[in-house]
């Protein structure tokens, strides 16, 4: 039998300025029907854009400069524009990675679910909302009668996910590209949207490309994995081959990126006093109670790791910290005294103290300031510095932080990749001399290879400085290497806190158990094991759960 | 919807507020103007009695602010006071005559203006915002260039000029419209039209850019969103992309540039009713500046004010019915 897609050397360009490089250099793709490749790599290896070149499709500024495409007899390259439209939606049909982007926020869901039927003339509207609710059904969506009748805005983000794997299955599509459709959601519920997916791609038999960067998801739901590097394949095998005898380097070193482990430092002894205590803090924003009750300690030099689902109240704790929002009750004490509630009525020393990084550095730093004066502000600003002695303190700085500042400090946080970005912000909340750093999601935008080296960085200025770190984080394999002691958050309180061992090991709190289990492993039986476990009645009553 | 109607009446208040505000400061300004009314009336050899007895009738001799509360006091009962120009000084007796009310000066006038505004505005906007679905649709080609350039071209043109080449064209070299648009009481729907058309396509061609640039704008802003390309993935056509997909979501800016520029046509166009010899308030407005008829003045700049803050709450009105996150909350 033919394949159903066959990718033949192709190449990519994308344009920037006025000239053409390079972003998949010669990549062949075969995929048989009833199939799921998994594509894995790191950003810019080009997952998404030959993701989209499967479907005859570019993005703005990107073109096709060689190879074939051919999809069941039909090449997309030669194919007309119509002939092409007639093909999309209708037997190729794609997942997107923000499912709250990818939806207009003009329309109801069903009126989006039914155009692609409708338009390419395979069902009329009534007949096309009719298998929408049973679709929703099968994807296990709360209220399938009625969830389609409501607006993107009125949806959580993992119910809006499966709404457009069940909107991409409208025309059962013989392929669907999924791009990484679970990566902007919560490991709990990441894992709905997982099963859901694999179970209805099982069910109609549909061929899938499953685009993500995560080893431990694609081992869940593809039965082959092709690995990109910067638009090369490094290599291509069935999963449970690759998961076990990965043959090139750099795919070993994927697999190895979990191995990053800081052991826990002893714990503080009774007199040690917190260099920062959040006490019954309670805060809002207007009307709604977004943290109730709130408290933890941080001691000297070690790290606290906070941890929960999206809205648990995490980056809340940061900005009452930090003076931004001040609580309606509870007290932030910094060495045993309280800081006044708005940052405004702090004091610069106070200030000093506690520093922060940021998720995305690229909105984080000024782009049209150069690295030397993102990082010379602060340092002029808490210490006075100016002339040679402030430049001889950036270069420090620049050095601490592992980048050189012959090179990098005239640079615009353009000119450098995200990991460099992230050091930046880095050397910025140094620049203060602080004694506590709160990190917020730092490594969540990054790379598997590049967080690592952000995390080994942080550890060595920990020990280097004796800094203090608050890191903000639902990602627990991060929690796993460098936490001394983690505060389990949820719905706006502590659900369970307590030394990183302990936390790991059993029995946990049911919530800490739930989102412990939740982290996939790179074991392609994990997910089949562990809702086996969990049974799908649990799962439905979470994803109810979560309305 | 609770909270929509509350967000409406926030405004709605806000515009009253504001409209408040306007009125004191067009009082302010008015009473600014160089020269009173007495003494243009009397001429240069008028006596200081006969003048100040004209201030006296007129109530020109009371302060600033007592004068202010009277008028405002009035006009919100609906009585914008009498015309200086109309009223006969001479057998001044107190009573008014009812031709000679500031009402009955404007009313005609301003019905004038709002018909022009309207044949402009049902021309102008479907026109504009046509123009620019489709200079997005075709972007870069050569018809989105010259939409741009025909618009811009139009717009740079001082509006007198562009008022007597229209004349020249079709007027004189094609005699097909009038050219001198005086429209009085008892004319025909038809008529009014005919004699309107002229200065509608003068303000079409002033007001079309705008909206057009802004419609294009606001839509091409919304072509790398996520769910523009989900449209395409969906092999919809590309004007099914735009209508359907784009514009409901670019329908806040547009909205708000329309007002603006219909605002403009209720305001700004003396020039244009000058030319035409259009009968519009505009043309009462500069005469009454002329004459130091200041209930005229204060009646027409109360009148622009309240139609600026009107649209524009229309507009921001229509914005938020335009966002389902406003519309429908969580």
């Amino acid at each position: 039998m033919t394949p159903l897609l066959e990718i033949r050397d192709i190449r990519i360009e994308g344009r920037s300025d006025e000239d053409w490089h390079p972003i998949i250099n010669g990549v062949d793709l075969t995929l048989g029907r009833g199939e799921v490749l998994g594509l894995i790599g790191e950003s810019g290896a080009g997952k998404s854009t030959l993701g989209l070149a499967a479907m005859g499709y570019v993005r703005d500024g990107v073109r096709i400069s060689g190879g074939s495409v051919v999809f069941d007899g039909i090449d997309l390259m030669t194919a007309s524009a119509e002939e092409k439209r007639s093909l999309l939606g209708r037997r190729i049909a794609y997942v997107a990675q923000s499912a709250a982007a990818s939806f207009n926020p003009a329309h109801k869901l069903i009126d989006q679910h039914v155009e692609a039927p409708v338009r390419h003339g395979v069902q009329d509207r009534s007949e096309s909302v009719e298998d929408a609710i049973e679709l929703y059904a099968k994807l296990r969506l709360p209220d399938p009668d009625q969830i389609g009748f409501r607006y993107p805005h009125q949806v959580s983000g993992g119910q809006l996910q499966r709404a457009m794997t069940a909107m991409a299955m409208s025309c059962r599509p013989d392929l669907i590209i999924f791009d990484e459709p679970t990566t902007a959601l919560d490991v709990t519920t990441q894992i709905e949207v997982l099963a859901a997916i694999r179970d209805i791609v099982d069910q109609f038999g549909t061929s899938a490309i499953y685009i993500t960067h995560d080893l431990a998801v694609v081992a869940q739901m593809a039965d082959r994995i092709k690995v990109l590097l910067r638009g090369d394949e490094v290599e291509t095998a069935p999963t449970r081959e690759m998961l076990e005898h990965p043959r090139e380097d750099y795919t070993k070193s994927l697999w190895a990126v979990r191995g990053f482990h800081r052991p826990e430092k002893p714990a503080p002894g009774p007199d040690s006093v917190p260099i920062l205590s959040v006490e019954g803090v309670t805060a809002a924003y207007g009307e709604q109670v977004v943290l109730e009750d709130v408290s933890f300690d941080i001691h000297p030099g070690r790290t606290v790791a906070v941890v929960g689902e999206s809205g648990s109240g995490k980056s809340t704790t940061a900005r009452v910290i930090t003076g931004l929002l001040p609580p309606r009750g509870g007290a932030v004490k910094f060495e045993g005294e309280t800081l006044p509630a708005g940052y405004r009525k702090r004091s610069k020393d106070q200030l000093r103290q506690i520093q922060m990084i940021y998720q995305m550095a690229d909105t984080a730093l000024n782009p049209r300031q150069s690295i030397a004066q993102i990082i010379g502000r602060p340092v002029r600003f808490y210490s006075g510095l100016g002339g040679r002695r402030l430049r001889a303190r950036v270069d420090e700085l620049l050095e601490q932080i592992e980048l050189d500042p012959a090179t990098y400090r005239d640079r615009l946080p353009g000119e450098l990749s995200g990991g460099q970005k992230q050091r930046v912000g880095i050397a910025r909340a140094l620049a203060a001399e602080p004694r506590l750093i709160i990190c917020d999601e730092v490594t969540s935008a990054l790379d598997q290879l590049v967080a690592e080296g952000i995390l080994k960085l942080l550890a060595r200025l920990q020990d280097e400085l004796g800094l203090s770190y608050m890191f903000i984080t639902h990602d627990l394999a991060t929690v796993k290497a460098i936490a001394d002691e983690v505060v389990v958050m949820k719905e706006g309180r502590v659900i369970e806190q307590g030394a990183k061992t302990a936390m790991f090991t059993p029995p946990h709190h049911p919530y800490t158990d739930l989102l412990l289990s939740s982290v996939p492993e790179m074991d392609p039986d994990w997910l089949d094991r562990l809702l086996a476990e969990r049974g799908v009645e649990a799962l439905g009553e979470a994803a109810t759960g979560k309305m | 919807m609770g909270s929509v109607i509350r967000i409406v009446l926030q405004r709605l208040a806000l515009g009253l507020l504001t409209l408040l505000i306007v009125s004191a400061v067009i009082f302010g300004a008015v009473n600014l103007l160089p020269g009173d009314f007495a003494q243009a009336v009397l001429g240069q050899s008028a006596t200081p009695e006969a003048v100040a007895a004209i201030r006296t009738q007129l109530g020109l001799d009371q302060s600033l602010p007592v004068r202010y509360a009277q008028w405002l006091w009035d006009a919100a009962r609906g009585d914008l006071g009498v015309s200086f120009a109309q009223a006969n000084f001479a057998s001044f007796t107190g009573r008014v005559d009812p031709s000679a009310t500031v009402l009955a000066q404007i009313a005609p006038r301003f019905a004038n203006t709002m018909f022009l505004a309207g044949v402009t505005a049902a021309i102008a906007v479907p026109l504009a915002v046509g123009l620019g679905i489709l200079a997005a649709l075709w972007r870069d080609t050569a018809f989105d260039k010259g939409a741009n350039i025909a618009t811009l071209s139009s717009i740079s043109s001082p509006e007198f000029f562009v008022a007597y080449i229209l004349i020249l064209l079709f007027a004189v070299v094609n005699p097909v419209l009038p050219s001198l648009s005086n429209i009085f009481p008892g004319m025909s729907f038809g008529e009014r039209l005919e004699k309107t058309l002229l200065p509608a396509l003068t303000l079409t061609l002033v007001v079309t850019a705008h909206m057009m640039r802004m419609t294009r704008a606001a839509i091409l802003n919304l072509m790398a969103q996520p769910y523009i390309e989900m449209a395409r993935l969906k092999g919809m056509r590309p004007l099914r992309v735009i209508l359907r997909h784009a514009l409901p979501n670019a329908l806040a800016p547009i909205v708000n540039v329309v007002a603006l520029n219909l605002a403009y046509l209720v305001t700004g166009v003396v020039v244009v009713e000058v030319v035409f010899v259009y009968p519009g308030i505009g043309q009462l407005f500069v005469d009454s500046v002329k004459l130091r008829d200041i209930p005229v003045v204060q009646a027409c700049c109360l009148i622009f004010a309240a139609a600026y803050i009107l649209l524009n709450l229309t507009a921001d009105i229509l914005s938020i019915l335009s966002n389902p996150r406003l519309r429908h909350l969580k």
